[in-house]
Protein backbone atom coordinates (compact mmCIF):
# COMPACT_ATOMS: atom_id res chain seq x y z
CA UNK A 1 0.00 0.00 0.00
CA UNK A 2 2.80 2.44 0.87
CA UNK A 3 4.24 1.71 -2.53
CA UNK A 4 1.09 2.86 -4.27
CA UNK A 5 0.95 6.09 -2.26
CA UNK A 6 4.31 7.10 -3.68
CA UNK A 7 2.99 7.00 -7.23
CA UNK A 8 1.62 10.02 -9.04
CA UNK A 9 -2.14 10.27 -8.77
CA UNK A 10 -2.89 9.50 -12.39
CA UNK A 11 -1.01 6.29 -12.48
CA UNK A 12 -2.46 5.25 -9.17
CA UNK A 13 -5.93 5.67 -10.56
CA UNK A 14 -5.03 3.73 -13.67
CA UNK A 15 -3.67 0.89 -11.62
CA UNK A 16 -6.74 0.88 -9.43
CA UNK A 17 -9.11 0.78 -12.39
CA UNK A 18 -6.97 -1.93 -13.94
CA UNK A 19 -7.03 -3.92 -10.76
CA UNK A 20 -10.76 -3.74 -10.57
CA UNK A 21 -11.66 -4.50 -14.18
CA UNK A 22 -8.81 -6.57 -15.53
CA UNK A 23 -9.40 -9.68 -13.45
CA UNK A 24 -12.91 -9.84 -14.85
CA UNK A 25 -11.73 -9.30 -18.42
CA UNK A 26 -9.05 -11.96 -18.06
CA UNK A 27 -11.43 -14.52 -16.63
CA UNK A 28 -14.05 -13.78 -19.27
CA UNK A 29 -12.94 -16.55 -21.69
CA UNK A 30 -12.95 -19.08 -18.86
CA UNK A 31 -16.40 -17.86 -17.90
CA UNK A 32 -17.59 -18.30 -21.48
CA UNK A 33 -16.35 -21.90 -21.49
CA UNK A 34 -18.20 -22.42 -18.22
CA UNK A 35 -21.41 -21.13 -19.74
CA UNK A 36 -20.83 -23.16 -22.89
CA UNK A 37 -20.72 -26.27 -20.75
CA UNK A 38 -23.54 -25.30 -18.44
CA UNK A 39 -25.93 -24.92 -21.38
CA UNK A 40 -25.76 -28.60 -22.43
CA UNK A 41 -25.84 -29.56 -18.77
CA UNK A 42 -29.16 -27.76 -18.31
CA UNK A 43 -30.37 -29.28 -21.57
CA UNK A 44 -29.58 -32.74 -20.27
CA UNK A 45 -31.51 -31.97 -17.09
CA UNK A 46 -34.50 -30.94 -19.22
CA UNK A 47 -34.26 -34.07 -21.41
CA UNK A 48 -34.29 -36.18 -18.27
CA UNK A 49 -37.73 -34.77 -17.46
CA UNK A 50 -39.13 -35.61 -20.88
CA UNK A 51 -40.48 -38.59 -22.68
CA UNK A 52 -38.03 -38.32 -25.57
CA UNK A 53 -37.24 -41.08 -28.05
CA UNK A 54 -35.58 -40.31 -31.36
CA UNK A 55 -37.68 -43.04 -32.96
CA UNK A 56 -40.91 -41.32 -31.88
CA UNK A 57 -40.24 -37.57 -32.12
CA UNK A 58 -43.98 -36.81 -32.23
CA UNK A 59 -44.50 -38.29 -28.78
CA UNK A 60 -41.94 -35.97 -27.17
CA UNK A 61 -43.38 -34.23 -24.12
CA UNK A 62 -42.64 -33.43 -20.50
CA UNK A 63 -43.39 -36.33 -18.23
CA UNK A 64 -41.60 -34.69 -15.28
CA UNK A 65 -40.29 -37.28 -12.87
CA UNK A 66 -41.51 -40.34 -14.74
CA UNK A 67 -38.08 -41.36 -16.06
CA UNK A 68 -36.78 -41.30 -12.51
CA UNK A 69 -39.82 -43.02 -11.00
CA UNK A 70 -39.54 -45.79 -13.57
CA UNK A 71 -36.05 -46.56 -12.32
CA UNK A 72 -37.49 -47.77 -9.01
CA UNK A 73 -39.15 -50.75 -10.68
CA UNK A 74 -36.57 -51.17 -13.45
CA UNK A 75 -34.24 -54.15 -12.89
CA UNK A 76 -31.88 -52.82 -15.59
CA UNK A 77 -31.35 -49.66 -13.59
CA UNK A 78 -30.59 -51.54 -10.39
CA UNK A 79 -28.20 -53.72 -12.35
CA UNK A 80 -26.45 -50.60 -13.65
CA UNK A 81 -26.18 -49.16 -10.16
CA UNK A 82 -24.91 -52.44 -8.75
CA UNK A 83 -22.33 -53.04 -11.48
CA UNK A 84 -21.06 -49.46 -11.25
CA UNK A 85 -20.64 -49.64 -7.48
CA UNK A 86 -19.03 -53.08 -7.58
CA UNK A 87 -16.67 -51.98 -10.32
CA UNK A 88 -15.67 -48.77 -8.56
CA UNK A 89 -15.38 -50.46 -5.17
CA UNK A 90 -13.29 -53.36 -6.42
CA UNK A 91 -10.92 -51.37 -8.60
CA UNK A 92 -10.27 -48.63 -6.05
CA UNK A 93 -9.76 -51.03 -3.12
CA UNK A 94 -7.34 -53.22 -5.04
CA UNK A 95 -5.51 -50.26 -6.56
CA UNK A 96 -5.14 -48.60 -3.18
CA UNK A 97 -3.64 -51.72 -1.59
CA UNK A 98 -1.35 -52.40 -4.53
CA UNK A 99 -0.40 -48.74 -4.96
CA UNK A 100 0.44 -48.33 -1.28
CA UNK A 101 2.46 -51.54 -1.33
CA UNK A 102 4.48 -50.46 -4.36
CA UNK A 103 5.00 -46.96 -2.96
CA UNK A 104 6.40 -48.50 0.24
CA UNK A 105 8.71 -50.73 -1.83
CA UNK A 106 10.04 -47.76 -3.77
CA UNK A 107 10.13 -45.30 -0.88
CA UNK A 108 13.92 -44.90 -0.63
CA UNK A 109 15.32 -42.40 -3.11
CA UNK A 110 17.69 -44.62 -5.00
CA UNK A 111 18.44 -44.39 -8.71
CA UNK A 112 16.90 -47.80 -9.29
CA UNK A 113 13.69 -46.94 -7.42
CA UNK A 114 13.28 -43.68 -9.32
CA UNK A 115 13.81 -45.51 -12.59
CA UNK A 116 11.18 -48.12 -11.69
CA UNK A 117 8.66 -45.47 -10.67
CA UNK A 118 9.11 -43.71 -14.02
CA UNK A 119 8.66 -47.03 -15.86
CA UNK A 120 5.47 -47.70 -13.93
CA UNK A 121 4.02 -44.44 -15.22
CA UNK A 122 3.79 -45.92 -18.69
CA UNK A 123 0.51 -47.82 -18.22
CA UNK A 124 -1.00 -44.65 -16.75
CA UNK A 125 0.04 -42.68 -19.80
CA UNK A 126 -1.41 -45.26 -22.18
CA UNK A 127 -4.88 -44.30 -23.39
CA UNK A 128 -7.28 -46.56 -21.42
CA UNK A 129 -9.05 -47.59 -24.60
CA UNK A 130 -5.73 -48.69 -26.16
CA UNK A 131 -4.79 -50.48 -22.94
CA UNK A 132 -8.06 -52.39 -23.23
CA UNK A 133 -7.18 -53.35 -26.81
CA UNK A 134 -3.77 -54.58 -25.67
CA UNK A 135 -5.36 -56.82 -23.07
CA UNK A 136 -7.92 -57.95 -25.59
CA UNK A 137 -5.09 -59.19 -27.79
CA UNK A 138 -3.39 -60.86 -24.82
CA UNK A 139 -6.60 -62.62 -23.76
CA UNK A 140 -7.63 -63.66 -27.28
CA UNK A 141 -8.78 -67.27 -27.11
CA UNK A 142 -6.84 -68.22 -30.24
CA UNK A 143 -3.35 -66.84 -29.64
CA UNK A 144 -3.46 -64.66 -26.50
CA UNK A 145 -0.46 -65.17 -24.27
CA UNK A 146 -2.61 -64.98 -21.12
CA UNK A 147 -5.09 -67.51 -22.44
CA UNK A 148 -2.15 -69.77 -23.17
CA UNK A 149 -0.67 -69.29 -19.68
CA UNK A 150 -4.00 -69.97 -18.00
CA UNK A 151 -4.62 -73.14 -19.99
CA UNK A 152 -1.04 -74.31 -19.41
CA UNK A 153 -1.64 -74.28 -15.63
CA UNK A 154 -4.64 -76.52 -16.20
CA UNK A 155 -7.56 -74.09 -16.25
CA UNK A 156 -9.51 -75.05 -19.32
CA UNK A 157 -12.00 -72.87 -21.13
CA UNK A 158 -11.19 -69.62 -19.34
CA UNK A 159 -12.86 -67.09 -21.61
CA UNK A 160 -11.88 -63.77 -20.01
CA UNK A 161 -14.07 -60.89 -21.19
CA UNK A 162 -16.35 -63.05 -23.32
CA UNK A 163 -17.81 -65.01 -20.42
CA UNK A 164 -20.27 -63.36 -17.99
CA UNK A 165 -18.46 -65.09 -15.12
CA UNK A 166 -15.07 -63.55 -15.78
CA UNK A 167 -15.86 -60.35 -17.71
CA UNK A 168 -15.84 -58.17 -14.59
CA UNK A 169 -12.59 -59.71 -13.44
CA UNK A 170 -11.00 -58.99 -16.82
CA UNK A 171 -11.96 -55.31 -17.01
CA UNK A 172 -11.00 -54.83 -13.35
CA UNK A 173 -7.59 -56.27 -14.21
CA UNK A 174 -7.15 -53.77 -17.05
CA UNK A 175 -8.27 -50.93 -14.77
CA UNK A 176 -5.73 -52.04 -12.17
CA UNK A 177 -3.03 -52.15 -14.81
CA UNK A 178 -3.77 -48.61 -15.98
CA UNK A 179 -4.58 -46.82 -12.73
CA UNK A 180 -2.58 -48.44 -9.92
CA UNK A 181 0.40 -46.25 -10.92
CA UNK A 182 -1.77 -43.19 -10.29
CA UNK A 183 -2.26 -44.07 -6.63
CA UNK A 184 1.34 -45.32 -6.37
CA UNK A 185 2.86 -42.09 -7.65
CA UNK A 186 0.75 -39.87 -5.38
CA UNK A 187 1.44 -41.96 -2.29
CA UNK A 188 5.13 -42.18 -3.16
CA UNK A 189 5.33 -38.39 -3.31
CA UNK A 190 3.44 -38.28 -0.02
CA UNK A 191 5.71 -40.81 1.68
CA UNK A 192 8.82 -38.97 0.57
CA UNK A 193 7.51 -35.66 1.84
CA UNK A 194 6.83 -36.92 5.38
CA UNK A 195 9.11 -35.40 8.07
CA UNK A 196 11.82 -37.83 9.16
CA UNK A 197 11.97 -37.00 12.89
CA UNK A 198 9.12 -39.25 14.06
CA UNK A 199 10.65 -42.19 12.22
CA UNK A 200 14.13 -41.54 13.57
CA UNK A 201 12.75 -41.24 17.09
CA UNK A 202 10.81 -44.48 16.70
CA UNK A 203 13.91 -46.25 15.36
CA UNK A 204 16.00 -45.01 18.28
CA UNK A 205 13.43 -46.31 20.75
CA UNK A 206 13.31 -49.64 18.95
CA UNK A 207 9.61 -49.41 18.16
CA UNK A 208 8.54 -52.43 16.05
CA UNK A 209 8.07 -51.60 12.41
CA UNK A 210 4.48 -52.82 12.09
CA UNK A 211 3.65 -50.42 14.92
CA UNK A 212 5.47 -47.58 13.14
CA UNK A 213 3.50 -48.34 9.98
CA UNK A 214 0.05 -48.38 11.61
CA UNK A 215 0.62 -45.60 14.13
CA UNK A 216 2.94 -43.16 12.33
CA UNK A 217 3.20 -43.78 8.57
CA UNK A 218 -0.45 -44.47 7.86
CA UNK A 219 -1.96 -41.57 9.87
CA UNK A 220 0.55 -39.11 8.43
CA UNK A 221 -0.09 -40.39 4.91
CA UNK A 222 -3.87 -40.24 5.34
CA UNK A 223 -4.48 -36.91 3.51
CA UNK A 224 -2.67 -38.31 0.47
CA UNK A 225 -4.53 -41.62 0.66
CA UNK A 226 -7.87 -39.83 0.91
CA UNK A 227 -7.17 -37.53 -2.01
CA UNK A 228 -5.86 -40.33 -4.24
CA UNK A 229 -8.74 -42.67 -3.33
CA UNK A 230 -11.50 -40.14 -3.84
CA UNK A 231 -9.94 -39.00 -7.10
CA UNK A 232 -9.89 -42.58 -8.35
CA UNK A 233 -13.37 -43.33 -7.04
CA UNK A 234 -14.73 -40.35 -8.97
CA UNK A 235 -13.14 -41.57 -12.19
CA UNK A 236 -13.87 -45.24 -11.64
CA UNK A 237 -17.59 -44.89 -11.08
CA UNK A 238 -17.69 -43.16 -14.47
CA UNK A 239 -15.52 -45.69 -16.27
CA UNK A 240 -16.40 -45.97 -19.93
CA UNK A 241 -13.31 -46.37 -22.13
CA UNK A 242 -12.02 -49.69 -20.82
CA UNK A 243 -15.41 -51.38 -20.58
CA UNK A 244 -16.65 -50.09 -23.92
CA UNK A 245 -13.49 -51.11 -25.77
CA UNK A 246 -13.37 -54.51 -24.09
CA UNK A 247 -17.00 -55.69 -24.16
CA UNK A 248 -19.34 -52.78 -24.99
CA UNK A 249 -21.09 -53.50 -21.71
CA UNK A 250 -21.55 -57.18 -22.44
CA UNK A 251 -21.78 -60.08 -22.45
CA UNK A 252 -25.50 -59.38 -22.02
CA UNK A 253 -25.79 -56.70 -19.37
CA UNK A 254 -22.89 -57.92 -17.24
CA UNK A 255 -20.95 -54.65 -17.46
CA UNK A 256 -23.53 -51.99 -18.25
CA UNK A 257 -22.13 -49.36 -15.89
CA UNK A 258 -23.73 -45.90 -15.87
CA UNK A 259 -21.95 -44.29 -18.79
CA UNK A 260 -22.02 -47.41 -20.97
CA UNK A 261 -25.74 -47.90 -20.31
CA UNK A 262 -26.45 -44.22 -21.05
CA UNK A 263 -24.42 -44.42 -24.25
CA UNK A 264 -26.27 -47.54 -25.42
CA UNK A 265 -29.63 -46.01 -24.46
CA UNK A 266 -28.84 -42.91 -26.46
CA UNK A 267 -27.33 -44.40 -29.59
CA UNK A 268 -28.89 -47.86 -29.82
CA UNK A 269 -32.33 -47.67 -28.29
CA UNK A 270 -32.40 -43.86 -28.86
CA UNK A 271 -34.23 -43.40 -25.56
CA UNK A 272 -32.86 -39.96 -24.80
CA UNK A 273 -35.04 -39.30 -21.78
CA UNK A 274 -33.84 -42.41 -19.95
CA UNK A 275 -30.24 -41.80 -20.99
CA UNK A 276 -30.32 -38.24 -19.63
CA UNK A 277 -31.96 -39.36 -16.38
CA UNK A 278 -29.23 -41.99 -15.91
CA UNK A 279 -26.57 -39.31 -16.37
CA UNK A 280 -28.27 -37.00 -13.90
CA UNK A 281 -28.21 -39.72 -11.26
CA UNK A 282 -24.54 -40.41 -11.94
CA UNK A 283 -23.90 -36.67 -11.76
CA UNK A 284 -25.63 -36.49 -8.37
CA UNK A 285 -23.35 -39.27 -7.08
CA UNK A 286 -20.20 -37.63 -8.43
CA UNK A 287 -21.32 -34.23 -7.14
CA UNK A 288 -21.43 -35.49 -3.56
CA UNK A 289 -18.14 -37.34 -3.96
CA UNK A 290 -16.40 -34.40 -5.62
CA UNK A 291 -17.38 -32.03 -2.82
CA UNK A 292 -15.76 -34.34 -0.29
CA UNK A 293 -12.80 -34.71 -2.63
CA UNK A 294 -12.29 -30.99 -3.18
CA UNK A 295 -12.22 -30.34 0.57
CA UNK A 296 -9.39 -32.85 1.03
CA UNK A 297 -7.66 -31.73 -2.12
CA UNK A 298 -7.64 -28.08 -1.00
CA UNK A 299 -6.08 -29.00 2.33
CA UNK A 300 -3.35 -30.94 0.58
CA UNK A 301 -2.83 -28.15 -1.93
CA UNK A 302 -2.38 -25.56 0.80
CA UNK A 303 0.20 -27.77 2.43
CA UNK A 304 2.10 -28.16 -0.88
CA UNK A 305 2.22 -24.44 -1.63
CA UNK B 1 16.76 -46.46 8.40
CA UNK B 2 16.34 -49.73 10.20
CA UNK B 3 18.62 -52.60 9.33
CA UNK B 4 17.16 -55.05 6.85
CA UNK B 5 17.69 -58.77 6.99
CA UNK B 6 18.92 -60.65 3.89
CA UNK B 7 15.57 -62.45 3.70
CA UNK B 8 13.71 -59.14 3.61
CA UNK B 9 16.00 -57.76 0.91
CA UNK B 10 15.33 -60.89 -1.12
CA UNK B 11 11.57 -60.66 -0.69
CA UNK B 12 11.58 -56.98 -1.62
CA UNK B 13 13.55 -57.83 -4.74
CA UNK B 14 11.06 -60.51 -5.76
CA UNK B 15 8.14 -58.16 -5.12
CA UNK B 16 9.66 -55.39 -7.25
CA UNK B 17 10.38 -57.89 -9.99
CA UNK B 18 6.76 -59.07 -10.01
CA UNK B 19 5.55 -55.48 -10.10
CA UNK B 20 7.78 -54.66 -13.07
CA UNK B 21 6.68 -57.86 -14.82
CA UNK B 22 2.97 -57.11 -14.39
CA UNK B 23 3.15 -53.49 -15.51
CA UNK B 24 5.73 -53.80 -18.27
CA UNK B 25 4.91 -57.14 -19.85
CA UNK B 26 1.79 -56.04 -21.80
CA UNK B 27 3.69 -53.21 -23.50
CA UNK B 28 6.64 -55.48 -24.21
CA UNK B 29 4.40 -58.19 -25.66
CA UNK B 30 2.46 -55.81 -27.92
CA UNK B 31 5.72 -54.35 -29.25
CA UNK B 32 6.89 -57.88 -30.07
CA UNK B 33 3.58 -58.65 -31.76
CA UNK B 34 3.83 -55.56 -33.93
CA UNK B 35 6.99 -57.00 -35.55
CA UNK B 36 5.42 -60.36 -36.36
CA UNK B 37 3.41 -61.79 -39.18
CA UNK B 38 0.05 -63.37 -38.46
CA UNK B 39 1.64 -66.82 -38.81
CA UNK B 40 4.14 -66.30 -36.00
CA UNK B 41 1.52 -64.57 -33.85
CA UNK B 42 -0.82 -67.53 -34.16
CA UNK B 43 1.81 -70.11 -33.17
CA UNK B 44 1.05 -72.28 -30.19
CA UNK B 45 2.82 -72.22 -27.83
CA UNK B 46 3.68 -68.50 -28.15
CA UNK B 47 7.38 -67.85 -28.52
CA UNK B 48 9.80 -64.96 -28.21
CA UNK B 49 11.78 -66.17 -31.18
CA UNK B 50 10.75 -64.96 -34.61
CA UNK B 51 12.10 -63.15 -37.59
CA UNK B 52 11.09 -59.49 -37.20
CA UNK B 53 9.16 -57.91 -40.04
CA UNK B 54 8.34 -54.26 -40.66
CA UNK B 55 5.39 -55.10 -42.90
CA UNK B 56 2.80 -54.09 -40.30
CA UNK B 57 4.28 -50.64 -39.90
CA UNK B 58 4.75 -50.31 -43.65
CA UNK B 59 1.10 -51.13 -44.26
CA UNK B 60 -0.05 -48.59 -41.69
CA UNK B 61 2.23 -45.80 -42.87
CA UNK B 62 1.60 -46.25 -46.60
CA UNK B 63 -2.10 -46.75 -45.87
CA UNK B 64 -2.30 -49.83 -48.09
CA UNK B 65 -2.82 -53.34 -46.89
CA UNK B 66 -1.94 -55.94 -49.52
CA UNK B 67 -3.51 -59.33 -48.96
CA UNK B 68 -3.72 -62.30 -51.25
CA UNK B 69 -7.27 -61.41 -52.12
CA UNK B 70 -7.27 -57.63 -52.43
CA UNK B 71 -5.72 -54.35 -51.43
CA UNK B 72 -7.36 -52.56 -48.53
CA UNK B 73 -7.14 -48.88 -47.59
CA UNK B 74 -6.18 -48.05 -44.02
CA UNK B 75 -6.97 -44.57 -42.71
CA UNK B 76 -4.75 -44.96 -39.69
CA UNK B 77 -2.25 -42.21 -40.53
CA UNK B 78 -5.17 -39.86 -40.96
CA UNK B 79 -6.22 -40.74 -37.39
CA UNK B 80 -2.69 -39.93 -36.23
CA UNK B 81 -2.85 -36.58 -38.00
CA UNK B 82 -6.23 -35.85 -36.41
CA UNK B 83 -4.87 -36.72 -32.97
CA UNK B 84 -1.97 -34.30 -33.42
CA UNK B 85 -4.22 -31.54 -34.73
CA UNK B 86 -6.90 -31.96 -32.05
CA UNK B 87 -4.49 -32.28 -29.13
CA UNK B 88 -2.23 -29.41 -30.17
CA UNK B 89 -5.23 -27.22 -30.97
CA UNK B 90 -6.90 -28.01 -27.65
CA UNK B 91 -3.74 -27.28 -25.65
CA UNK B 92 -3.07 -23.99 -27.45
CA UNK B 93 -6.63 -22.82 -26.89
CA UNK B 94 -6.50 -23.90 -23.25
CA UNK B 95 -3.23 -21.98 -22.77
CA UNK B 96 -4.61 -18.83 -24.40
CA UNK B 97 -7.77 -18.98 -22.29
CA UNK B 98 -6.29 -20.46 -19.15
CA UNK B 99 -2.99 -18.71 -18.47
CA UNK B 100 -4.37 -15.14 -18.21
CA UNK B 101 -7.30 -16.44 -16.17
CA UNK B 102 -4.94 -18.36 -13.89
CA UNK B 103 -2.92 -15.19 -13.36
CA UNK B 104 -5.93 -13.10 -12.51
CA UNK B 105 -7.22 -15.82 -10.15
CA UNK B 106 -3.84 -16.00 -8.44
CA UNK B 107 -3.44 -12.24 -7.99
CA UNK B 108 -6.97 -10.99 -7.52
CA UNK B 109 -8.99 -13.43 -5.53
CA UNK B 110 -12.65 -12.47 -5.59
CA UNK B 111 -15.70 -14.56 -4.95
CA UNK B 112 -16.47 -14.34 -8.64
CA UNK B 113 -13.08 -15.68 -9.70
CA UNK B 114 -13.18 -18.46 -7.12
CA UNK B 115 -16.65 -19.46 -8.33
CA UNK B 116 -15.40 -19.77 -11.92
CA UNK B 117 -12.29 -21.67 -10.86
CA UNK B 118 -14.28 -24.18 -8.83
CA UNK B 119 -16.99 -24.56 -11.44
CA UNK B 120 -14.31 -25.42 -13.99
CA UNK B 121 -12.77 -27.85 -11.54
CA UNK B 122 -16.12 -29.54 -10.95
CA UNK B 123 -16.43 -30.13 -14.71
CA UNK B 124 -13.35 -32.30 -14.44
CA UNK B 125 -15.35 -34.68 -12.25
CA UNK B 126 -18.75 -34.54 -13.90
CA UNK B 127 -19.70 -37.46 -16.18
CA UNK B 128 -18.62 -36.43 -19.70
CA UNK B 129 -21.63 -38.05 -21.38
CA UNK B 130 -23.95 -35.75 -19.45
CA UNK B 131 -22.59 -32.84 -21.50
CA UNK B 132 -21.78 -34.80 -24.66
CA UNK B 133 -25.22 -36.24 -25.37
CA UNK B 134 -27.02 -32.88 -25.64
CA UNK B 135 -23.99 -31.55 -27.52
CA UNK B 136 -24.46 -34.09 -30.32
CA UNK B 137 -27.84 -32.50 -30.96
CA UNK B 138 -26.54 -28.92 -30.60
CA UNK B 139 -23.56 -29.62 -32.82
CA UNK B 140 -25.82 -30.79 -35.63
CA UNK B 141 -27.90 -27.62 -35.33
CA UNK B 142 -24.88 -25.33 -35.17
CA UNK B 143 -23.04 -27.09 -37.99
CA UNK B 144 -20.14 -27.96 -35.66
CA UNK B 145 -20.52 -31.71 -35.92
CA UNK B 146 -18.08 -32.05 -38.79
CA UNK B 147 -15.43 -29.57 -37.64
CA UNK B 148 -12.17 -29.77 -35.75
CA UNK B 149 -13.08 -26.60 -33.89
CA UNK B 150 -16.15 -28.15 -32.28
CA UNK B 151 -14.05 -30.99 -30.85
CA UNK B 152 -11.23 -28.67 -29.76
CA UNK B 153 -13.78 -26.59 -27.91
CA UNK B 154 -15.18 -29.64 -26.11
CA UNK B 155 -11.63 -30.77 -25.24
CA UNK B 156 -11.45 -27.65 -23.03
CA UNK B 157 -13.47 -29.70 -20.58
CA UNK B 158 -10.30 -31.63 -19.74
CA UNK B 159 -7.54 -29.19 -20.73
CA UNK B 160 -8.78 -25.96 -19.20
CA UNK B 161 -9.24 -27.07 -15.55
CA UNK B 162 -5.82 -28.70 -15.68
CA UNK B 163 -4.03 -25.62 -17.06
CA UNK B 164 -5.94 -23.24 -14.84
CA UNK B 165 -5.27 -24.99 -11.56
CA UNK B 166 -1.65 -25.97 -12.16
CA UNK B 167 -0.55 -22.65 -13.62
CA UNK B 168 -2.37 -20.76 -10.89
CA UNK B 169 -0.20 -22.54 -8.33
CA UNK B 170 2.94 -21.41 -10.16
CA UNK B 171 1.76 -17.80 -10.29
CA UNK B 172 0.98 -17.90 -6.58
CA UNK B 173 4.57 -18.97 -5.94
CA UNK B 174 5.97 -15.82 -7.59
CA UNK B 175 6.61 -13.07 -5.08
CA UNK B 176 4.35 -10.08 -5.62
CA UNK B 177 7.21 -7.74 -4.68
CA UNK B 178 9.01 -8.54 -7.92
CA UNK B 179 5.96 -7.50 -9.88
CA UNK B 180 5.43 -4.34 -7.85
CA UNK B 181 9.01 -3.33 -8.41
CA UNK B 182 8.57 -3.69 -12.15
CA UNK B 183 5.32 -1.75 -12.17
CA UNK B 184 6.83 1.16 -10.22
CA UNK B 185 9.24 1.41 -13.12
CA UNK B 186 6.26 2.58 -15.15
CA UNK B 187 5.20 -0.65 -16.78
CA UNK B 188 1.59 -1.54 -17.31
CA UNK B 189 -0.26 -4.41 -15.76
CA UNK B 190 -0.20 -6.34 -19.01
CA UNK B 191 3.54 -5.79 -19.51
CA UNK B 192 4.17 -7.11 -16.01
CA UNK B 193 2.14 -10.18 -16.80
CA UNK B 194 3.92 -10.74 -20.09
CA UNK B 195 7.50 -9.85 -19.17
CA UNK B 196 7.70 -10.97 -15.53
CA UNK B 197 4.96 -13.37 -14.50
CA UNK B 198 4.78 -15.60 -17.59
CA UNK B 199 8.56 -16.12 -17.95
CA UNK B 200 8.87 -16.89 -14.23
CA UNK B 201 6.04 -19.41 -14.38
CA UNK B 202 7.35 -20.69 -17.73
CA UNK B 203 8.40 -24.20 -16.70
CA UNK B 204 5.07 -24.74 -14.94
CA UNK B 205 3.14 -23.53 -17.95
CA UNK B 206 5.13 -25.82 -20.24
CA UNK B 207 4.54 -28.81 -17.96
CA UNK B 208 0.81 -28.11 -17.70
CA UNK B 209 0.69 -27.86 -21.49
CA UNK B 210 2.44 -31.21 -21.93
CA UNK B 211 0.07 -32.89 -19.50
CA UNK B 212 -2.96 -31.37 -21.14
CA UNK B 213 -1.63 -32.72 -24.44
CA UNK B 214 -1.33 -36.23 -22.97
CA UNK B 215 -4.87 -36.16 -21.61
CA UNK B 216 -6.27 -34.77 -24.84
CA UNK B 217 -4.43 -37.41 -26.87
CA UNK B 218 -5.66 -40.24 -24.64
CA UNK B 219 -9.25 -39.06 -24.66
CA UNK B 220 -11.72 -41.41 -26.26
CA UNK B 221 -15.29 -40.61 -25.34
CA UNK B 222 -15.48 -37.05 -26.69
CA UNK B 223 -14.40 -38.03 -30.17
CA UNK B 224 -16.39 -41.28 -30.11
CA UNK B 225 -19.58 -39.33 -29.56
CA UNK B 226 -18.88 -36.17 -31.55
CA UNK B 227 -16.31 -36.83 -34.31
CA UNK B 228 -17.32 -37.75 -37.83
CA UNK B 229 -15.38 -40.56 -39.50
CA UNK B 230 -12.71 -38.34 -41.08
CA UNK B 231 -12.04 -36.34 -37.89
CA UNK B 232 -11.45 -39.28 -35.56
CA UNK B 233 -8.27 -39.43 -33.44
CA UNK B 234 -6.24 -42.62 -32.90
CA UNK B 235 -8.18 -43.76 -29.84
CA UNK B 236 -11.42 -44.01 -31.80
CA UNK B 237 -9.63 -45.00 -35.00
CA UNK B 238 -7.81 -47.91 -33.37
CA UNK B 239 -11.05 -49.37 -32.08
CA UNK B 240 -12.69 -49.04 -35.48
CA UNK B 241 -9.57 -50.52 -37.05
CA UNK B 242 -9.91 -53.66 -34.94
CA UNK B 243 -13.37 -54.24 -36.33
CA UNK B 244 -12.41 -53.38 -39.91
CA UNK B 245 -9.17 -55.30 -40.23
CA UNK B 246 -10.54 -58.37 -38.51
CA UNK B 247 -7.69 -60.75 -38.14
CA UNK B 248 -4.68 -58.59 -39.02
CA UNK B 249 -3.37 -58.87 -35.47
CA UNK B 250 0.14 -57.67 -36.25
CA UNK B 251 -1.22 -54.44 -37.68
CA UNK B 252 -3.51 -53.89 -34.72
CA UNK B 253 -0.48 -54.24 -32.46
CA UNK B 254 1.56 -51.88 -34.63
CA UNK B 255 -1.30 -49.35 -34.57
CA UNK B 256 -1.41 -49.54 -30.78
CA UNK B 257 2.36 -49.07 -30.54
CA UNK B 258 2.28 -46.02 -32.84
CA UNK B 259 -0.64 -44.55 -30.90
CA UNK B 260 0.88 -44.84 -27.44
CA UNK B 261 4.45 -43.83 -28.35
CA UNK B 262 3.91 -40.02 -28.31
CA UNK B 263 2.35 -39.94 -24.86
CA UNK B 264 4.87 -42.36 -23.37
CA UNK B 265 7.79 -40.28 -24.66
CA UNK B 266 6.24 -37.06 -23.38
CA UNK B 267 5.53 -38.67 -20.02
CA UNK B 268 9.16 -39.67 -19.58
CA UNK B 269 10.24 -36.20 -20.64
CA UNK B 270 7.83 -34.45 -18.25
CA UNK B 271 8.01 -36.99 -15.42
CA UNK B 272 9.25 -34.37 -12.95
CA UNK B 273 5.91 -32.57 -13.25
CA UNK B 274 3.59 -35.57 -13.57
CA UNK B 275 2.75 -35.94 -9.90
CA UNK B 276 1.81 -32.32 -9.64
CA UNK B 277 -0.21 -32.46 -12.82
CA UNK B 278 -2.04 -35.66 -11.98
CA UNK B 279 -3.09 -34.30 -8.60
CA UNK B 280 -4.05 -30.95 -10.18
CA UNK B 281 -1.36 -29.22 -8.15
CA UNK B 282 -2.16 -30.73 -4.74
CA UNK B 283 0.95 -32.92 -4.43
CA UNK B 284 4.44 -31.85 -5.42
CA UNK B 285 6.82 -34.54 -6.64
Amino acid sequence: MTVENDLPGVRRRRIKVGRRVLPYILSLPALLVCIGILVPFVTAAIYSLQRYRLSQPWARKFNWGENYLNFLSDPDFWNTLKVSLVYAGTTVTLELMLGLGIALLLQRRTRFNNFVSIMLLMPLMTAPVLAALMWKLMTNSGFGILSYLVSSVGIQDFRWASSPDTALLTVVLVDIWVYTPFIMILLLAGLRSLPSQPFEAAALDGVPRTFVFWKITLPMLMPYILTATLFRLLDSIQQFDIIYAMTQGGPGDTLTVFQVEAYLNFFQSTNIGRSAALMMILWAITFVLSNIFIKNWLKLRERAN
Amino acid sequence: MLETSPLETFLRGVAILLVILFFMFPIFWIVLMSFQTNETILRIPPSFIFEPTFDNYRALITGKLETNAASLDIAFMRNMGNSVLLSVGAVLLALILGVPAAYSFARHKTRFSEDIAFTLLSFRFAPPLLVLLPLTIYFQKLGLSDTYFGLIWVYQLICLPLILWIVRGYFEDISEDVEYAYRIGGHSWFETFRKIAVPLAGPGIAAAGLLAFIFAWNNFIFALVLASADKQPVTVGALAFVTASGIQYGQIAAAIVLSITPTLLLAVYAQKYLVEGLSLGAVKG
